[in-house]
């Protein structure tokens, strides 16, 4: 049997949309948004933007998790260690160091959640020092790796918003290069009242509900969520008789170099990594079936996004936003879209957007609003982050 | 995974040091419990009205990555890759201390923008007008060696030819009295001592060093990056890891010839080095955080003398830990971990 491509054994997901990956798949083919008015954080600016907010308290993911008292786990590394464990039990991993195992963690809020509580308040309260050590990236992969009790080689990977994509890449590379017979990749990212403010003071928040691909879209909304996806080698694949859910046929990162934040009007970064990806998976552009795309509905992206998906594809795809349901879970969102990626593949199934109504007035894209039903080889997912930071992952059945 | 055909052939660096300072042949200055870079003159790079907006690791990094570039005589690079323990913490403690001065009203998106991890790398794409892969890891003291074993696979194995890889961390005022709250970093107070450390915490810094890693040797080649690996803990134990690493380069305990240790007069820290230091008895100890100071990152400061050892086949006293004299300089192997977690090994040989 011939294979392409990297073995996807298990996933995990917690969003707004779902605690599991069966209750996503519920919402996504049911219409169901995640987003809300946010009920944990407190902000000022809680009745005016809604938010994809996850209900479980802190508390009760600690819970879940059986973690002791004094852990000094934030949010982020709550919501990752939760979908990472769900990921591992998917794969059917009952040892961790049964073969070489890794953990590729996406962050960019990392520990922000409790920094932004206690930054003032720590020296007077040293009961809340334990959290200090929790504010950066590493530390929140570190807490997951412990949990599942992971030892070997272990990062964090934060480029923004393609970060998630990003730590997929990594570890799809470290299986074809015979690093690692096994890897857990993917990103988490809590809500804070620090992302908020940022994306607010840019003003590309959304006062309602995101309509990616939409005429009258008018910016995004932050979400929290967290997904992983256990990447096998054939050889352990065969030598335990595992399941395989999808592969990674594909991946490319490209640099827009244009703004630190702002995507170039012709997408060229966007351009760059989706015929990077094209390339790895040995693909033509009209063998893409499907595209996830990275649909964040700013004025600026939606249309960047489209008019690279123009210059790559002669007919574009059949293509929806996810983010129209979660908001835009920042380095979490290329781990969830993949989950939603292989769903896709295995259901045969393209999830309808959100919200859309009018079609743009300089892109002749309109993105999918019904769940349609048809057969799919492969899938095309975007994601693309500040810095120019622009990462195109394929997801593919395994042949 | 070992490879052959990985030169370092640049190197950049912004330090607490003098800028004149030489490794080989000057006494460094001696650290105080928190370090400020000595900055070079960015204004011939950057623009006078971004400098203004830019904290110090986005400057020290495009500078740095500028020299290492410059070093090699290269023109271009096909991938940007950036460690950092902390991503931009000046940029970020501002906007947070902002936010929560002024509740969240009147916010400026300038400190927002470049809070982000990896703004040094891709503020670097953007001075170069460089569309390559960029990434930028965060994962404690060895973000700078996950950067290197990524740069080292980009040569290897997806046929880069030119790859810029650094680590980059900056001091930041409030965040600094945190770390110092809870004994990572010294107080003024504090004695330093690397030898005999007495008292918790590492002598805080910054810094920026950047490398130009080609798949080709140079007359500028400086050493052969052999192999980088990084683990969060041992699987079994650090002999076990150390001797795996050396049996997969072929090599064994008696072909190093000097061993560095990110020793940074934390008493704390101490036995965890001396973990590694006695599995090599007979091997000169080096250690090199009382020249660069301590920040995540600042074991690339250590890659950067190593590699310069072996170029000019000398070695500078001012880094001698032990006794043990090298009898060639052919092999060095660098150590790196913070309170037993982030674990890196780097080896290099002469060219």
């Amino acid at each position: 049997m011939m294979y392409s491509g990297v073995a996807i054994t298990g996933m995990g997901i917690i969003s707004s949309i779902g605690n599991t990956v069966e209750e996503n798949y519920y919402s996504l083919i049911h219409k169901k948004s995640g987003l809300s008015y946010t009920k944990h954080i407190h902000t000022i600016h809680k009745e005016k933007i809604k938010v994809g907010e996850i209900a479980l308290t802190n508390e009760v993911l600690e819970e879940l998790l059986g973690l002791p008292n004094d852990n000094s786990f934030t949010r982020t590394s709550l919501l990752g260690a939760y979908a990472a464990k769900m990921a591992v039990e998917d794969a059917h991993i009952p040892d961790m160091s049964s073969s070489r195992t890794g953990l590729i963690s996406a962050t960019s809020v990392a520990g922000m959640d409790m920094t932004e509580r206690y930054f003032h308040i720590y020296e007077q309260n040293p009961s809340l020092q334990k959290y200090i050590h929790s504010h950066h990236a590493g530390n929140c992969t570190q807490k997951i790796a412990d949990y599942l009790g992971i030892k070997g080689m272990v990062s964090t990977i934060s480029t923004a918003c393609s970060s998630g994509a990003n730590a997929i890449m990594l570890g799809a590379t470290l299986i074809e290069q015979g690093v690692l017979d096994r890897v857990i990749v993917g990103g988490t990212d809590a809500l804070c009242k620090f992302t908020i403010n940022g994306f607010q003071s840019l003003l590309i928040l959304s006062d309602t509900e995101n309509k990616p691909f939409d005429k009258n879209r008018n910016g995004l909304n932050l979400g929290e969520a967290a997904a992983y996806l256990v990447l096998e080698s054939w050889e352990q694949v065969q030598t335990h008789s595992k399941k395989v859910l999808a592969c990674i046929s594909g991946y490319g990162n490209a640099n827009d170099a244009y703004h630190q934040t702002a995507s170039s009007e012709n997408g060229e970064g966007a351009y760059l990594a989706i015929l990077k990806a094209l390339q790895k998976a040995n693909l033509q552009p009209d063998e893409i079936d499907y595209i996830n795309v990275h649909g964040t509905a700013t004025i600026n992206n939606d249309l960047s996004e489209s008019n690279a998906l123009l210059r790559v594809f002669s007919n574009v795809p059949i293509l929806s936003a996810t983010k129209s349901y979660t908001g835009h879970t920042l380095a979490a969102a290329g781990a969830i879209e993949a989950v939603y990626s292989i769903l896709s593949l295995q259901k045969a199934t393209i999830f309808p957007t959100l919200h859309f109504t009018t079609k743009m007035d300089n892109s002749p894209l309109i993105p999918n609003t019904e769940v349609v039903h048809k057969n799919i080889n492969h899938v095309l997912s975007n994601s693309f982050g500040f810095g120019g930071n622009c990462s195109s992952l394929i997801f593919s059945k395994c042949v | 995974m070992r490879v052959n055909n990985c030169y370092i052939n640049g190197i950049g660096t912004v330090s607490a040091q003098a800028l004149d300072f030489d490794a080989m042949k000057d006494n460094p200055a001696p650290l105080l419990a928190s370090n400020k870079a000595v900055h070079p003159s960015y204004k011939e790079m950057i623009p006078a009205a971004m400098l203004r907006r830019m904290a110090s690791g986005i400057k020290m990094g495009i500078f740095a990555a500028h020299q290492a570039i410059q070093d090699a005589n290269e023109t271009s690079v096909d991938a940007i890759i950036t460690g950092t323990g902390m991503g931009c913490l000046q940029d970020t403690e501002k906007f947070l201390d902002n936010m929560l001065e002024q509740e969240e009203m009147y916010l400026s998106p300038t400190s927002f923008i470049q809070s982000t991890h990896n703004t040094v790398a891709a503020q670097i794409a953007l001075h170069l007008s460089n569309k390559a892969y960029n990434f930028t890891y965060s994962n404690g003291s060895n973000s700078f060696e996950a950067a290197l074993f990524d740069g080292m696979l980009q040569i290897h194995t997806l046929r880069a030819k030119q790859v810029l890889v650094g680590g980059v961390d900056e001091l930041a005022d409030k965040f600094d009295k945190l770390f110092r709250l809870v004994q990572q970093y010294k107080k003024t107070s504090d004695d330093i001592n690397f030898i005999h450390p007495a008292s918790t915490g590492a002598c805080r810094a910054e810094g920026a060093n950047f490398f130009l890693l080609s798949g080709e040797q140079t007359e500028k080649s400086y050493a052969l990056l052999l192999d980088v690996f990084y683990f969060n803990k041992p699987r079994i134990s650090l002999q076990d890891e150390v001797n795996d690493f050396l049996n997969r380069n072929q090599i064994t305990k008696a072909d190093i010839d000097i061993l560095f240790l990110g020793y940074n007069a934390d008493v704390n820290q101490q036995h965890w080095f001396d973990a590694y230091a006695v599995l090599f008895p007979d091997t000169m100890h080096a250690y090199y955080q009382h020249i660069s100071g301590s920040f995540d990152t600042s074991s690339a400061y250590g890659l950067k003398l190593a590699a310069e050892i072996l170029k000019k086949q000398t070695t500078p006293t001012s880094i001698s830990y032990n006794h043990i004299k090298p009898r060639k300089l052919k092999h060095i192997l660098l150590v790196n971990q913070s309170n037993g977690q982030d674990n890196s090994l780097v080896l290099i040989r002469a060219c």
